[in-house]
């Protein structure tokens, strides 16, 4: 076939996976290349992201954050409200169908959070597929309750015990199983991250969040954000709300990663404060990796940015200088949880919360007329008794 | 001559596998007497890696192991330093690992030292086809081969495989990860014959294997059979009295290829 996706994003993404999974890598290039140009595949997405998924999702002008901040103009992009409580489920939408086109009847994932694993088994109950999910065994205990609707929604949840156990285990395990089946399984991972065409696809699936947000703000203000503010860990929702404001030079761009107990702590997951050049889960990008190029344990109190790299393209955009990527702390993050459900009554997902907590700072410092836009990428009501806990106080589950 | 192409000169070689510094650097070193005295043709070590997705429970416990030991990479170049100086191994060394660690150490300084120590080769299982070329340039320079792999799933790719591979061809009978298997179900021989149609470069079978009549079966077709896990196992199960357990299972396995 003439036409082919590029593979890299300047020197980062490629395809450093093993031989076995080669030839199934090129043909999901293949049928997504196909498919995103099918009028039919198109249509049914499109369908399912409005009926299902409840898109578009609302720009929300905070004002009582407004107020209190005493700065630019705050607005929300509400993909907390979407079905199943974050923007995972554009993703998801998007690979089951093609899994389905392709054929397979099972999908596998990982999850950290839990937020994509539910993602998956919902697209995979409605599909009418087969849904194994794997998830770090201290996630599982973190996030019991998902857990426990991955299973209502059929999908089986296998609690990975090997290495730390976390996000980036739930990883290597998707992949050794995909690699023993793939006739009629397809691996959807979650994030802009692994190899090519991944991170291009996974990208594209969620550019509805930046294509929705800059018709809103500019339907609202008349004006484009003078910055994007949103969380990141391999960085989907980042990459799918920046993309609707890439080419707006004006419009700054900024990724809030895990800090942890603070990025001069031995516990972090900041990969672009902290990390250096690697290739890990198929793509060359910025990790924490030891002097030999170990991968570091990482820590956060968010499980869904508790990874120890980012996507290929985050680590190209920040090697361009076109977004910049702060550190935020645990301490920050849930400080931001407490505030945005206090002054708007949100609560946001933990995740979310890192870039709140940016926006916090930022705000005051600029002016009345301009605005600013945080991707809100999921709700908070699975991380309540984390908060709790971190707070010192036990609620029961 | 190289020494790989020697082991493969009217010989088929049984190739062994160990995880490097596991329990102990000073075990490891003793092991790699024991293989080639019992009659490996070829040892590779493995140099361990924090995640290595192409690997069952049992190499990525060693992995685990080897680290926790505090291994490191330049641990394993003086390792192959001692074993060709001090102790007169002659057989091809390989080392088998994941792309980070040798990306990270940098390439040029990696192959630099691999061959300083008299290192033959590097198999990196996260290093396909496509991507090999940022790497085999610097190992070529340096005189190291760069072994490529093979699947049971790489149908169209073989010959492109096969007519660029160095060294020996590494054909991984099974999908999925490392371990012993009961049965290879894969055509071995039908890979063989698309590989020997582009290429004279060896081929040599891994993944799953673990008795003597499987060694037997695949000799019959592959120029050579690896195993991994059924070694790090005895390793596993004996920690750093394994000697007399290694020497018997590897003198079985290399007699059944002879």
């Amino acid at each position: 076939m003439g036409v082919t996706l590029s593979k890299r994003f300047g020197e980062h993404g490629g395809q450093y996976i093993p031989e076995t999974l080669m030839s199934e890598l090129i043909k999901l290039e293949a049928a997504y290349l196909h498919f995103k140009e099918d009028p039919a595949f198109t249509a049914d997405l499109g369908e399912l992201l409005r009926t299902y998924a409840g898109r578009p999702s609302g720009l929300y002008f905070a004002a009582h954050m407004t107020a209190d901040l005493g700065g630019a103009k705050v607005y929300l992009k509400r993909e907390d409200l979407n079905h199943t409580g974050s923007h995972k489920i554009n993703n998801v939408l998007g690979q089951c169908l093609l899994a389905q086109r392709m054929g397979k009847t099972r999908v596998i994932a990982e999850t950290g959070a839990g937020q994509h694993g539910v993602a998956t088994a919902t697209a995979a109950a409605l599909l009418g597929m087969e849904c194994e999910v794997f998830m770090g065994k201290e996630d599982t205990e973190r996030q019991a309750l998902n857990v426990y609707r991955m299973e209502l929604l059929g999908a089986k949840v296998h609690a990975v015990t090997t290495g730390t156990q976390v996000l980036k285990d739930a990883v290597n395990e998707a992949m050794r199983e995909w690699a023993s089946r793939m006739d009629d399984t397809h691996y959807v991972l979650g994030s802009v991250m692994g190899p090519h065409p991944f991170p291009t696809m996974v990208r594209d699936f969620q550019k509805v969040i930046g294509v929705e947000a800059r018709e809103q703000i500019l339907a609202a203000e008349g004006r484009l954000p003078a910055a994007v503010l949103a969380c990141v860990g391999g960085g989907s929702n980042a990459i799918g709300i920046f993309h609707g404001f890439l080419t707006d030079a004006e419009v700054r761009l900024i990724g809030c990663e895990a800090a942890g107990e603070g990025v001069d702590t031995e516990r972090n997951a900041a990969t672009i404060a902290n990390g250096s050049l690697g290739v890990f889960h198929g793509m060359k990008s910025y990790f924490c990796q030891d002097e030999y190029g170990q991968i570091a344990p990482v820590y956060s109190i968010s499980a869904g940015l508790d990874y120890p790299g980012i996507g290929p393209e985050h680590a190209f955009l920040h090697d361009s200088g076109r977004a910049l990527y702060v550190p935020i702390t645990d301490e920050q993050a849930v400080s931001a949880f407490e505030y945005l459900s206090r002054v708007e009554g949100i609560i946001p997902a933990v995740e979310s919360a890192h870039a709140v907590a940016y926006a916090r700072e930022l705000v005051p410092t600029l002016s009345p007329a301009e605005n600013v836009i945080i991707n809100l990428s999921g709700r908070g009501d699975k991380d309540v008794a984390a908060i709790a806990r971190y707070r010192g106080k036990e609620v029961g589950e | 001559m190289s020494r790989l192409a020697a082991a493969f000169a009217g010989k088929k070689p049984f190739i062994a596998f160990l995880t490097g510094g596991d329990p102990s650097l000073a075990d490891t070193r003793r092991y790699v007497r024991a293989l080639v005295d019992a009659g490996a043709g070829i040892v590779e070590i493995g140099v361990p890696f924090s995640d290595p997705i192409a690997e069952g429970p049992v190499i990525q416990e060693a992995s685990q192991r080897a680290l926790a030991a505090g291994t490191t990479t330049d641990n394993l170049f003086e390792l192959v330093a001692a074993l060709r100086d001090a102790d007169g191994i002659t057989v091809p060394l390989a080392f088998m690992t994941y792309l980070n660690p040798v990306y990270h150490y940098g390439y040029e300084r990696f192959f630099a030292a691999a061959a300083a120590v008299g290192l033959d080769a590097i198999i990196i299982p996260d290093l396909p086809y496509e991507e090999q070329g940022e790497v085999k340039a610097v190992a070529a320079a340096h005189g190291v081969a760069v072994i490529s792999l093979i699947a049971p799933t790489s149908a169209a790719r073989v010959r492109m495989i096969a007519a660029e591979a160095e060294g020996f061809i590494y054909l991984v009978s099974s999908l999925g990860v490392t371990g012993t298997r009961a049965e290879i179900t894969t055509d071995i021989a039908a890979i063989v014959s698309e590989i020997r149609a582009v290429t004279d470069t060896p081929v040599a079978v891994g993944f799953g294997i673990n008795t003597p009549e499987q060694a037997a079966d695949l000799a019959a077709t592959a120029d050579g059979v690896i195993v991994g896990s059924a070694i790090v196992k005895l390793i596993a199960a004996h920690g750093a009295a394994a000697d007399d357990a290694i020497a018997a299972y590897v003198t079985q396995m290399s007699s059944a290829l002879s």
